[in-house]
This record gives structure tokens, sequence and C-alpha cells, in this order.
């Protein structure tokens, strides 16, 4: 059974940050926060033992708000730092939240190579297509077509897919799944959680003020309707064109597999330095 | 469908509400409306099913299903 | 440690030894002339000794981990040059203000952009002060030999630990890759300063609260005082705040527990200053020149001393001010178009004549360079 919301109010929220969060009314943030914390629940993990990292954006304000050991660091760098705490200290459980803007443009070579070393990191982006924390600018995942403030004429760029971008860059497990599909992205988190490696689960979210507004996608129930419609779970994506799938979001489990992890193989190193 | 022995309730904090209209609009048995002040309101809780979506899709962590059995 | 007689080691070797006497466990950079070795040395020796060598995908990633792995408790360092020193900037700010002790050797290479990547100059002093964006604090040491290397990197750790602050050891090529004898001291000879940790139970523990020095304990993650890191201006939990007597208190006591350690922070050497009328002030490899300088107008009976700067920043200008009465004449002697010269004469306010040795084209300032302009101020 999921953890009841008592569970995570009592146990994962500050106590002592206020609430409501800032987060605009209705937009998918808190329900991949609250998806994240109920997933972390069901691992077993102590809170001490939890390092919630995160960038600079809305989603990256998301460490403040619960009771781990929290790093809010600079745009684009949570990876980076959550490398450096990893490596120091395996026995920690690390995980990144992160948006689009941050994992996949400033923070996008960061991301690559983190996948590339399979280090068991656990990195949840919110992907709402767009930059949110400084009004709606184009985010390297805004689809073709759409508008931000600063493609006002609609974005001519291609869209990432952080997903499969993570998988061929080396992310032994990498997820999709929305806000909508609430239960469906808790279990890809635990999945991620605790697979060895990193992994990478990427929340389609809804960000109704500064995206769904400019590009008349209507209030925030219209918006996560939109991502009920568009999905499409990846098992019955066979067949389809790039073309066809352009425009859903493919849900599921794009990645899972099992590679040597980056502290293992160094504890490796170390023992056989030592021994030499 | 609902279980005969079990009762719910769902508590919705106003405080943190921001009134989206999600938790609403996809209760799958219309348990939760939307009242005419814009806050939801669990009206009809005996077509609560305790499927708790409403609680895992609040972005606001302002809903609690709790759910017990009924003494005979 | 054994006590190991008389090695010859090259400047970045002394890097490595001094950061590993003083007990760096952590390691991430990438590669860049004149540092490299301090990479590669580290990458065998860090493992051998239970520590962590990371090589990251460029100089911001490399610093951040060592942020990283500084918060998770580890004595960490990275090592670069100017081109990787400036990709850097953003996160020695964030340091700062995070109050997350790192150690960060800049092996300079001249000029801006790629540059002369294999020639010496002392380009970057100003970069090491204000290259973060924001007024903040810092501390940046140099050295002018492979000894005094080992012992300034021993140093930057201990400041970094004992005044929560990333500290800059800004070295030059010269330094960097020369080779000279050196002792390493054996345990226990020379001081290594850590952290100090938070002793009151977990609920008590003020991440950022004022103390008697300053400086708060730091409580490593995963130590079980769980709290918030941020770069955004913080409470003395660690959130956010931008109530204006939380923003002068924090951002007060970030500069009030640096300039409380001035006296010792500030390093300087001094040779024939007592009856000086004339004082070359240097550093790193031009000091090397200008203590010949001075030995062979000495030896001519003129009244010349030297000042050779350990610290760079905070500027050790308590140092020049004890010749306020004695002194007529300061020449600046670097490899620079004049950065610590201009700080020299703002610090002069007039009190002395300030005059400059220069060697600002990824040449050597030699020590006819420098007799030259001091001849002409002494005649
Ligand atoms: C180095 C740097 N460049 C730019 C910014 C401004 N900035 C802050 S958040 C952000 C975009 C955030 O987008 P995303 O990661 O998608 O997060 P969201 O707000 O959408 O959740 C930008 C450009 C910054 N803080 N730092
Ligand atoms: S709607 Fe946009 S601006 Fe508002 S919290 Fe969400 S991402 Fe940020
Ligand atoms: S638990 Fe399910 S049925 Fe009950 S109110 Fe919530 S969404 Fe509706
Ligand atoms: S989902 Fe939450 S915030 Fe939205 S209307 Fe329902 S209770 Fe209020
Ligand atoms: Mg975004």
């Amino acid at each position: 059974m999921t953890t009841p919301n008592r569970i995570i109010l009592d146990k994962y929220l500050r106590h002592n940050k206020k609430f409501p969060h800032i987060w605009c009314p209705g937009c998918g943030i808190g329900i991949v926060l609250a998806a994240l914390l109920r997933a972390i629940d069901r691992t077993g993990w102590t809170k001490d033992e939890i390092v919630l990292v995160s960038g600079i954006g809305c989603s990256s304000r998301a460490p403040v708000y619960v009771d781990f050991n929290t790093l809010h660091t600079a745009h684009g760098r949570a990876l980076p730092f959550a490398t450096g705490i990893k490596a120091a200290r395996p026995p920690l459980k690390v995980i990144v939240f992160t948006g689009d803007g941050d994992c996949a443009a400033i923070g996008g070579n960061h991301l690559i190579h983190a996948c590339r070393r399979n280090i068991d990191i656990t990195t949840v982006v919110v992907n709402n297509y767009i930059y949110g924390m400084t009004g709606g600018q184009q985010s390297p995942t805004t689809p073709e077509g759409m508008k931000a403030t600063t493609a006002t004429r609609g974005v001519i760029d291609q869209p990432f897919h952080i997903a499969e971008l993570a998988a061929s860059a080396g992310a032994t497990f990498a997820a999709r799944s929305t806000t909508y599909h609430a239960k469906e992205l808790e279990s890809f988190i635990l999945k991620g959680l605790e697979h060895k490696g990193f992994s990478l689960v990427e929340a389609i979210s809804q960000a109704p003020v500064c995206f769904g507004r400019r590009n008349g996608m209507g209030d925030p129930v219209e918006m996560v309707k939109r991502e009920k419609e568009l999905a499409i779970p990846i098992s019955k994506t066979a067949g389809m064109t790039f073309e066809e799938k352009k425009d859903k979001i493919v849900t599921g489990i794009i990645e899972e597999r099992e590679a040597q992890e980056w502290t293992d193989l160094y504890a490796g190193v170390k023992k056989t330095a030592g021994e030499e | 469908m609902a279980k005969a022995n079990v009762k719910r309730k769902v508590v919705i904090y106003r405080d943190w509400c921001k009134q989206c209209g999600i938790c609403s609009t996809f209760c799958p048995t219309g348990c939760i409306v939307k009242e005419e002040d814009g806050y939801p309101f669990p009206r009809y809780i005996e077509k609560c099913i305790g499927c708790r979506l409403c609680e895992l899709r609040c972005p606001e962590f302002a809903i609690t299903v709790e759910e017990w059995e009924k003494s005979k | 440690m054994k006590k190991k007689n008389g090695q010859l080691l090259q400047g970045n070797e002394a890097v490595v030894e001094g950061a590993l006497y003083a007990g760096c466990s952590f390691y991430a950079g990438y590669p860049i002339t004149p540092s490299t070795e301090i990479a590669e040395v580290l990458s065998v020796k860090l493992p051998e000794r239970g520590g962590t060598f990371i090589q990251m995908e460029d100089e911001i990633a490399s610093i951040g981990a060592c942020l990283g792995a500084s918060l998770a408790g580890a004595k960490s360092m990275t090592a670069t040059s100017g081109p990787g020193f400036s990709l850097m900037q953003e996160l020695i700010g964030y340091g700062v203000i995070s109050e997350i002790p790192m150690v960060l050797v800049n092996v300079m290479r001249f000029g801006p952009s790629t540059g002369l990547p294999t020639s010496p100059s002392q380009g970057d002093v100003m970069q090491a002060r204000w290259g973060t964006h924001g007024d903040h604090p810092i501390i940046v040491l140099t050295a002018d030999s492979v000894p005094e290397t080992f012992e300034m990197t021993v140093k930057a750790f201990n400041f970094s630990e004992k005044y929560r602050i990333p500290v800059i050891l800004l070295l030059d090529e010269v330094v960097g890759h020369m080779r000279e004898k050196i002792t390493i001291p054996a345990e226990g000879e020379v001081k290594v300063v850590d952290r100090l940790k938070p002793e009151m139970p977990p609920e008590w523990y003020a991440p950022y609260a004022d103390t008697n020095t300053g400086v708060p304990p730091m409580a490593a993650f995963g130590d079980g005082y769980r709290h918030h890191v941020t770069g955004l201006v913080h409470d003395a939990q660690g959130f956010p705040t931008a109530k204006p007597e939380e923003v002068v208190s924090g951002m007060d006591r970030l500069f009030s527990k640096i300039s409380r350690g001035f006296s010792e922070v500030c390093i300087t050497e001094e040779l024939y200053c007592d009856d000086a009328k004339t004082i070359i002030l240097s550093y790193g490899a031009a000091a090397r020149s200008a203590r010949d300088a001075v030995e062979t107008m000495r030896a001519d009976g003129e009244k010349v001393g030297l000042i050779k700067l350990k610290t760079l920043w905070p500027f050790p200008k308590a140092a020049l001010e004890k010749y306020e009465k004695s002194v007529e004449n300061i020449i600046v002697a670097e490899m620079n178009r004049g950065q610590i010269y201009r700080e020299v004469w703002r610090v002069a306010r007039g009190r002395w004549q300030v005059g400059k040795a220069l060697a600002p084209y990824g040449n050597m300032l030699t020590p006819d360079m420098i007799l030259d302009v001091a001849r002409k101020v002494t005649k």
C-alpha cells in the first residue's frame, strides 16, 4: 500500500518550514515531490543516510521542504555535487531533484557524464518543458512549435527526450511517467532508488503559469488531462515511427540493466592500490 | 466498489489547498466535488473507494484519506 | 608518515605531499597545463591511502564535486590553471556563502584565454580575489619554492578547515614545475587543523549560527545532523531568508570570521627591512629574483629590504604599515601588469613612493629587471 499522506506530513516535511510551499496553484512539482517521498518511505532508508541535492529552478526548490540532508546547489550543478558526496561517502543514499533546464541544458554535460560513470545516484527530473523560475523561457525540452518568452513565434529547436538521452549515455535505469500517473511515477522512482547504478526518472509535469497559459493549454486540470491523453506506454510503441511518437509522451521503463557501479569499481581500485 | 465493512474519511486541509481542481476532477467516483467557494469537498464520501488518487495527485500535500474497519 | 630526507620534488608534487600531509582524502579535477601533475600523482597516491580521486568532465564539475565531498566530511582539493580557474568561479562563491572548506590550486599560466599555456605569469591575482561575483571574503596563499609550496598547501587546508572557506593556492608555472630539495616533515611536526564538529544534540544544531570565533561547527552529511545547505542567503538554520536583520548578521559574520583571523592568515617574510629605505615587495617566482636583487644591492651598501608575501588576500597591509615611518619607497616586483602594485598604491595613501618592476609578457622577472628599477629609486 502506498504511504499515506499523513505519514509523509509527519515524517518527511520539515516542520519549521512554511507551508503552503512556493509553487503556483496546480503546478505539478509538488506531485513529483510527494511521489519521491512515498517511494523513499518504501525503501526503509533512514532520513540521516539520505542526501537530497538540487540545482536552481522551481523544481530545485524542493529540498528545503523535506527533512533529509538537503543541498540546494547552483544552476545545473546538482550532479557534480552529488557525485562528490557519493564518491566521498558511498554508504549515503544520494538523490538529485532537478528540472529540465537544470539537468539537460546548463547541466547537460554533467548529466551524460554521471550516466556514463554509472554512479549510484537517483535523479528525478521534473520536465515541465520550460524554464519556470525565470518566467517561461524555452528549455531544451520545449516541443517544437510551442511558445516561450524567448520563442514567441514558436520553438524551432528539436527537444531532448531526457530519459532516452540518459539511457544512451549509459544510465542503467531510465524511466518516464507523468504527474497524472502519480502511482506509476512513484513505482518508477522506487525502482530507481533500489537500482544499483545511475538511475533517472523523468516526470512529465504541468507548469500552468509559466508554460500552459502561454500555449493555450488551459488550467492545471486541462494540462493533466493532456498528459493522460498523450501518454502511451512504451510497450505499445513498437513499430511506431519517430514522427508518430513525436507528440506523444512515451511512458514506462526505457532502460533497465545491470552494470558495475562506480563506487564499487573504485573500492576495487583502492584495494589494488593499497596492496601494491 | 466501496467495501461494505470499511469506513473512510477524506480530509482536505484548506489552509494548504490552492484550489487547482485536480482532486475533484480526477476522483474516479465523484466523491470529491468543487464547492462554490472554489474549495474541494468530499461531499459523497459514501462513494469513496479509497483509491487515494486524490491524495497522490494533490500538489499541496493537502489531502489525507483515512480508512478503518467498521465496528460491528 | 615517515620523514623522508632530501627528496628532489617538483612544486606540483609538493602540493600533493602537502595535501596528503594535511589529510586531503578527495580530489576532483580536469587536466590542464601546468597543473596536471598534481592530478596525475594524486590519482596514484589517494587510493593507496583510502582516499578518492575522480576525473570530472570539466572544471566547474570538479569544484562542485569537491564541495560535495567536503559536505560529506572529506578534506578535498582541486587544481587547475587559467581557463579552468575561470570556469570554477561561480562555485567559489558557493563555497564562500555556504562556508564549505576546500582547497583550490591555480598554477597560473600566461594571458587571457589560451594565452601562452606553458609560460609563467602571475596574472590571476585579481581574479583570485574578485573572480566570483558579489562581495565576498577569500583567502589566497602563494609560495616561491618547493618547500614553501608544501608549507603553504598545509596552511591552505588548515585555514579552509578552521575558517570554513575555500582557500586558493596561487602558484605560478615556475614554482609548479621547478625541482628543489625538500624534506617532508614527520607526522605531527607541522600542525594539521580539522574542522570543528558539532557536539550538541542534533535538534540544537544550527549550521550557520554565530559562535565566539564566528565560525560555526560543521556536521557532515550522514553524521545525524540533518540540515539544509544553500547558496541563497540563509538564516542560522541554513534556510533561505531575505529578512534584513538576518541578511545583515549572516553576511557580516561571513566577513568578520576572516577579519578576526587577519594576524594569523596574513603571512609575510621579511629580509633587511629594519633599516631599509626601500622595500621590494614580491611573491611567488618573482620573489626569488627580488631576493637576489636585494642581496646584490645590500652588497653595494644600499638600504634595501624585501617583503615577501605568502598570503596575497586578505592583503597583508599591516606588514607594510609597520614601516610607515622608516621606509620611503616600495617597489612591487611581479609578473603581470601591476595587480599587486595597484593594491600597494591603494594601501600607501601617499605614505610611500610606490614603484613597479613588472614582467607582463609571459617572461620571467629577472633580478636585473628589478635592479634597473630599484637603482633608479635609490639614486
Ligand atoms: C548560471 C545561471 N544561469 C542562469 C540562471 C537563471 N535561472 C534560474 S532557474 C533557471 C531555469 C530553470 O529551469 P528548470 O531547470 O527547467 O526548472 P523549473 O523552474 O522549470 O522547475 C534559470 C535559467 C541561474 N540561476 N544561474
Ligand atoms: S507553474 Fe511555472 S512558475 Fe509556477 S511553480 Fe510551476 S514551474 Fe514555477
Ligand atoms: S480516495 Fe479515490 S475515490 Fe476516494 S475521494 Fe480520493 S480519489 Fe475519490
Ligand atoms: S488537488 Fe489539492 S490543492 Fe488542488 S484543489 Fe484538491 S486539495 Fe486543493
Ligand atoms: Mg523546467
